[in-house]
This record gives C-alpha cells, structure tokens and sequence, in this order.
C-alpha cells in the first residue's frame, strides 16, 4: 500500500514533465494532474508496475472548469471562449488496497486525451459518455460515438456550462 | 357485468344496441402493450400483479403492439426514446387509447426545465386520453385511470368517436 504523494513521486521519477503537478490543498482526496496525451502510458504503468498494481478503474469522468473568458451575447446567454475541460480518474488496486485520482486538463477549443481502454476495458462506455457530455475527444478510442443522447443530436454537448438547448428536435418542440 | 346481467330470465334473445355492444367488449378487455419507461413502469407492474390485479379489468400486458388497444406511457419520455413510443403508437391497431402515466408524461416533471433530454409531455407525439397525476401514482391512481378511460369508451359512438384529436408533429 502506498500514499498518493509515493506514487507521484514514483511517476515524476519515471515520466517527467509528463507529471505536471500533484495536489493536496483540496478537501478532497490528493490527485495527480498529468499530461492528456501520455494518460494512457501512466495508466499502463500504474497498472503494472508490480508495487503499484491499479487493476480497476472505478469511474472516469468528464468536467467543465468553465475558467475560459465568459461572453454575453445580445440574447443575455453566456458562451466560454478558451479555458480547459477535464477528465478524472479514479483508480483502485483490489490486490494491494489503494486508490489514486489523476487529473488530466486539456484546452476547451480542441479537447484532445489519449484513451485508457487499452488499459482499462470498463474505460470505454465512461469514455463515451464524456464524449457525449462535454464533446472530449479521445484519441484511439475504439468506438467513439454518443451514448446517451441521439446519435443525430447536433446541438452541442449539453453538460458544458454554455450549452443552449434547441427549440426543436425532429419536429418535437423542446422547451417546457 | 352490467350490460348482460339479468338480460336472460325471459328467452335467450339479447336486444341491445351495436354501439353499446361493440363499446361494452371494447371497454372489458383493454390489452395493454407490454411497455414500461421508468420508475411509473414498476409501479404499473405492481398494478398488474396479484395484489391490484389489473387482470379484474380485462387488462393484460401484450407483447406485441399490433394485438393491443392501450399503452400506458410510463415514465419519463426521453426525445430519444419519443421517436419510438410514437412508433409504437402507430403499429398498434385501431380502436387505440393512450394512458399517460405521471408527471413526467404528462408535462416532463421534474425535468421541466433543465432537462434536456427529456420530452415536455407525451402529447406533443401521441394523442393521450387519459392523464394519471402523481410521482410515481399508486397503483390505487393508475385503476383510476382506467376507469376513466372505461368510462370515456362507454360513451363512444360508432358514428362520432369522442376522442381527443391527434395532436401533430410540432406543436
């Protein structure tokens, strides 16, 4: 069993500026925030590596820091220009009891992260998912097609903080 | 049994009208469409099991839209999932009657405002003839429904069916 500020001290060891920085100023458990694009080396890593062994992926979620520069248009509704979106992971080793959280930040206008289905098999409807939801894209992802909503939706990706529903879809009206 | 009831006493000839017949045999055996959407669907179940027992009433779940006479819309009505209730409305075939089944298919619910994903009311698909109140309604509502709906399909006419008109694509 190792602590969290162990592990990130194994991966700065290992993968460098890949690490960017670990965090433990939150009220919520320390995490790791690392580079998008070598998430999936990480991960195999922290899956293998005998002293480490993260053999399950318990949830990978999506997030909108909504930190870009926030414009009203002539309507009164809000769009975000620039700024990050997020996606979180939070894994667990059933065999040596510890769990970690890595934080991978990728910019709002073109969100791009490596996929971990490679890694993890669960990965890939959590991907999806966070596809759907806020439009990050993961690269070498096997499927990635929407989930939830219809595969026709093209109205954005409806959890971003500046999403804007529209008025109709299929000839259905959808406001209240 | 009402209609037949104490009909036999004097002969075996039955005089009644064709409309109070056909609506009669329409009313006592309303064969749902074995259909459920959300948490309203576990309690529909609930109704046709032992303890309600929506069978008293002629209603039997059927797993094919084209043998049955009412769907019961129960649950939340996602647009993605609205495309197919209004295809399985149109399989079904006529006479047809729509139940619609709590507050989510009646006005969207909980989900009125930020839900959005999620239908404002099954009408703006399918023509609903009877709205059920509550989230989820018991069992106890959902019988009630029926009975209005029962009621409604008493008073129908061959000539001028008393029903709600179809209610088009937008609104």
């Amino acid at each position: 069993m190792k602590t969290a500020e162990e592990i990130f001290n194994t991966l700065k060891e290992k993968f460098g500026s890949s690490i960017v920085e670990f965090k433990a100023d939150k009220p919520v458990e320390p995490f790791i925030i690392v580079n998008p694009l070598e998430v999936d080396k990480i991960s195999l890593f922290l899956k293998d590596e005998k002293d480490l062994l993260f053999d399950s992926l318990m949830n990978l979620s999506g997030v909108d820091d909504a930190n870009g520069i926030k414009e009203k248009d002539d309507k009164g509704l809000e769009t975000i220009k620039g700024g990050t979106l997020s996606v979180y992971y939070h894994i667990e080793s059933t065999k040596l009891r510890h769990k970690l959280t890595l934080k991978a930040s990728t910019d709002r206008e073109k969100p791009e992260v490596v996929t971990v289905t490679e890694v993890w098999k669960g990965a890939d409807w959590h991907e999806r998912e966070a596809y759907d939801m806020y439009g990050i894209i993961f690269l070498n992802h096997p499927d990635l097609r929407r989930i939830l909503m219809p595969y026709d939706w093209e109205f954005g990706f409806p959890l971003r903080k500046d999403y804007k529903n529209p008025e109709f879809y299929q000839g259905m009206k959808v406001p209240y | 049994m009402g209609l037949l009831d104490q009909e036999f006493t004097e002969g075996n000839i039955v005089i009644a009208k064709t409309e109070d017949l056909f609506n009669w045999a329409r009313l006592s055996s309303l064969w749902q469409v074995g259909f459920g959407l959300a948490c309203c669907a576990i309690e529909m179940m609930a109704t046709s099991a032992s303890h309600y027992d929506f069978d008293r009433f002629g209603v039997i779940p059927r797993p094919s839209p084209r043998q049955s006479d009412v769907i019961i819309i129960s649950g939340t009505v996602t647009l993605k999932m609205a495309i197919r209730v209004k295809r399985l409305y149109e399989q079904m075939p006529d006479p047809k009657y729509v139940i619609s089944m709590g507050s989510c298919a009646n006005c969207g619910g909980p989900y009125w405002e930020h839900g959005y994903h999620v239908l404002k009311g099954v009408d703006r698909v399918i023509p609903v003839d009877v709205y059920v109140p509550g989230c989820p309604p018991r069992p106890e509502a959902l019988l009630e429904g029926l009975l209005k709906l029962q009621e409604k399909i008493r008073n129908e006419s061959i000539v001028k069916p008393i029903r709600s008109g179809f209610v088009g694509k937008s609104a």
